[in-house]
């Protein structure tokens, strides 16, 4: 049984009594480990919920638990040790003079040991590959390497769920694939479960799971798969499809079998091998 | 309307400590009518050459001609209101610069700054937040209410109102969804072509920059590395990919397919379709080594 990390149940919130509802009648759960990726228009709802999910924002009504543990006013420093953010703004995020400095910040926050934090320090930006920048100045840095030392921050108070909020929407490609790329193979040693809020549809089609969401409530939800066989309808959401898809579909009408489920790039590419070795 | 630069040479902080080179040997030509991108990652100099484009930055060496406006080193340029008029820039996340209480006033700020009577303001708010696709609903609602993609609209219409020649684009739709992407990427291909103005669009997307422009300009350390049509510029991708540029999807795709199959399937294609008929052709009449 896999083992609910966060579990949202019928939440609706809204900015301020006179304006709509930000979220209606939302209802989903994460699963510990996963790479679950939120997916919507702008303006659909993808980033209250990221803010509810560590207590930046309260559902008016419906109930967040996370790890079990009911999400309230008492337990949100509870919450906050379970939940970490990294944001888009990559300058907007920085607190501390240096970089080490800057990835200390959160855990003096949690009152940790100096021992123990200069150990955390020097191991979470190793994990990012900063730890050739310790005394540098943040100001220094390029995007994306701002955005690894957040994580790194992230990982010093080693949180169990890392959000991703458009984390790579201000960088240039090579930012967004530097910062991914660290993501993904952090997942994959320390079992962190990550919740990606993207415009990025070749990040989503890399995700364990998608929700889409539409106007302030859940469209659907399904692995990759499943969502980018809805086409159409997700174009009529605002959204669009991956390039591997598009090119799947123009290959069909000149006249190629191609399976339409092919969404990796990879997997395209050795089918397209295979098919030429047959002539 | 014309811009041009010849020798261009920028310096930050010129004779302290922190002097940096940040531009050198630029001679660019911005055509009247015209769409060009400039590409380069981040610290090539694009963002530093944009802000020559309408006398915010002075060149340290050489000169900016702005239609008949002459902008050369070292000497001070009083009257440059006619050439920030004639130059709109749109800087990059531009709802952070919105501040009037609501979207018509907002939108009117930049014509009434240039002595454009109200009501004729007024007017040219109207048509510049029809242009955006903003509903006239919204005009006296405070922009703060709007969402994020609502925002650069009306950011956006506040430079379009000042009736620009020349537009000057930095990465106008970096955060939008893929709809207003493309909504906001059509418009201003329209208005190029409808109004006969220029668009100089900088961007790290090589889709948007194959698909609109007629001109790529790559910026790489400070300087032009390379300037064609899209077909010029992204003919010999793998040098592009050595320089740290991303390369349109298709033609990353093709490079891919070609590796495996160790062999060309023929030119360098710019768009999905154009790869899918080629590969389609290339598996029709087999690999050519058989």
């Amino acid at each position: 049984m896999k083992k609910e990390m966060i579990q949202f149940d019928r939440v609706f919130f809204r900015y301020d009594e006179n304006s709509p509802y930000a979220l209606k009648d939302v209802s989903f759960s994460v699963y510990e480990g996963e790479w679950l990726a939120i997916v919507g228009h702008n303006g659909s709802g993808k980033s209250t919920i990221a803010k509810l999910m560590n207590g930046l924002l309260f559902p008016e009504k419906g109930s967040i638990r996370i790890k079990g543990l009911p999400l309230t006013e008492e337990t949100i420093w509870d919450i906050r040790d379970i939940v970490g953010m990294v944001f888009q703004n990559p300058d907007n995020q920085f607190v501390g003079t240096t970089v080490q400095d800057d990835v200390a910040f959160g855990l003096e926050n949690h009152g940790i040991p100096r021992e123990e934090m200069i150990n955390r320090v020097m191991d979470s930006l190793k994990k990012v590959k900063m730890e050739g920048f310790l005394d540098q100045e943040p100001h220094h840095l390029s995007g994306g390497q701002k955005q690894r030392v957040a994580i790194a921050g992230v990982l010093a108070l080693r949180t169990d769920v890392i959000i991703l909020d458009e984390a790579t929407s201000m960088l240039d490609p090579r930012g967004r694939t530097e910062v991914l790329e660290t993501v993904r193979e952090i997942k994959n040693k320390e079992n962190v479960t990550i919740i990606s809020i993207t415009h990025d549809l070749e990040e989503a089609v890399k995700a364990d799971r998608l929700i889409v969401m539409n106007e302030g409530q859940v469209f659907t939800i399904g692995t990759p798969d499943e969502i980018f066989s809805l086409e159409d309808q997700l174009i009529q959401l605002g959204l669009d499809i991956p390039f591997t898809l598009k090119l799947v579909k123009m290959l069909k009408n000149y006249g190629c079998e191609v399976p339409s489920d092919m969404l990796q790039e990879d997997e395209l590419v050795d089918y397209i091998w295979k098919l030429a070795q047959e002539i | 309307m014309e811009i041009s630069t010849r020798n261009l040479e920028f310096k930050y902080h010129v004779n302290t400590p922190f002097e940096r080179l940040a531009l050198y040997d630029i001679n660019v030509t911005i055509p009247p009518n015209s769409y060009t991108a400039i590409i380069g990652h981040t610290g090539s100099g694009k963002s530093t050459l944009l802000q020559h484009l309408n006398g915010l930055l002075q060149p340290t060496v050489g000169e900016v001609h702005i239609g008949d406006v002459t902008i050369k080193a070292g000497i001070k340029e009083k009257n440059l209101r006619p050439v920030r008029k004639k130059v709109g820039i749109v800087f990059q996340f531009p709802e952070h610069q919105l501040f009037e209480e609501t979207v018509e006033k907002d939108i009117c700020f930049g014509p009434l700054n240039f002595g454009t009577p109200l009501e004729k303001a007024r007017k040219k708010a109207k048509k510049a937040a029809q242009q955006v696709g903003l509903s006239e609903d919204l005009m006296d609602k405070s922009p703060f209410e709007l969402s994020g993609g609502q925002m650069r609209r009306v950011a956006i219409a506040g430079v379009l109102a000042m009736e620009p020649e020349v537009l000057v684009l930095d990465e106008p739709t970096a955060g939008l969804d893929p709809r207003g992407r493309m909504e906001i990427m059509e418009m201003f291909a329209n208005l190029q072509r409808e109004q006969k103005i220029s668009v100089v669009l900088v961007t790290h997307s090589m889709e948007d920059a194959s698909k609109y422009a007629d001109h790529i300009i790559v910026m790489h350390k400070g300087t032009v590395y390379k300037k064609g049509t899209p077909k010029d510029i992204f003919s010999s991708p793998k040098e592009l990919i050595e320089l740290g540029l991303d390369v349109p999807e298709s033609i990353r795709f093709q490079l891919k397919l070609e590796e495996k199959l160790q062999q060309s399937i023929g030119k360098v294609t710019l768009s999905i379709d154009e790869l899918a008929r080629q590969i389609s052709v290339y598996l029709k009449r087999g690999s050519t080594s058989q």
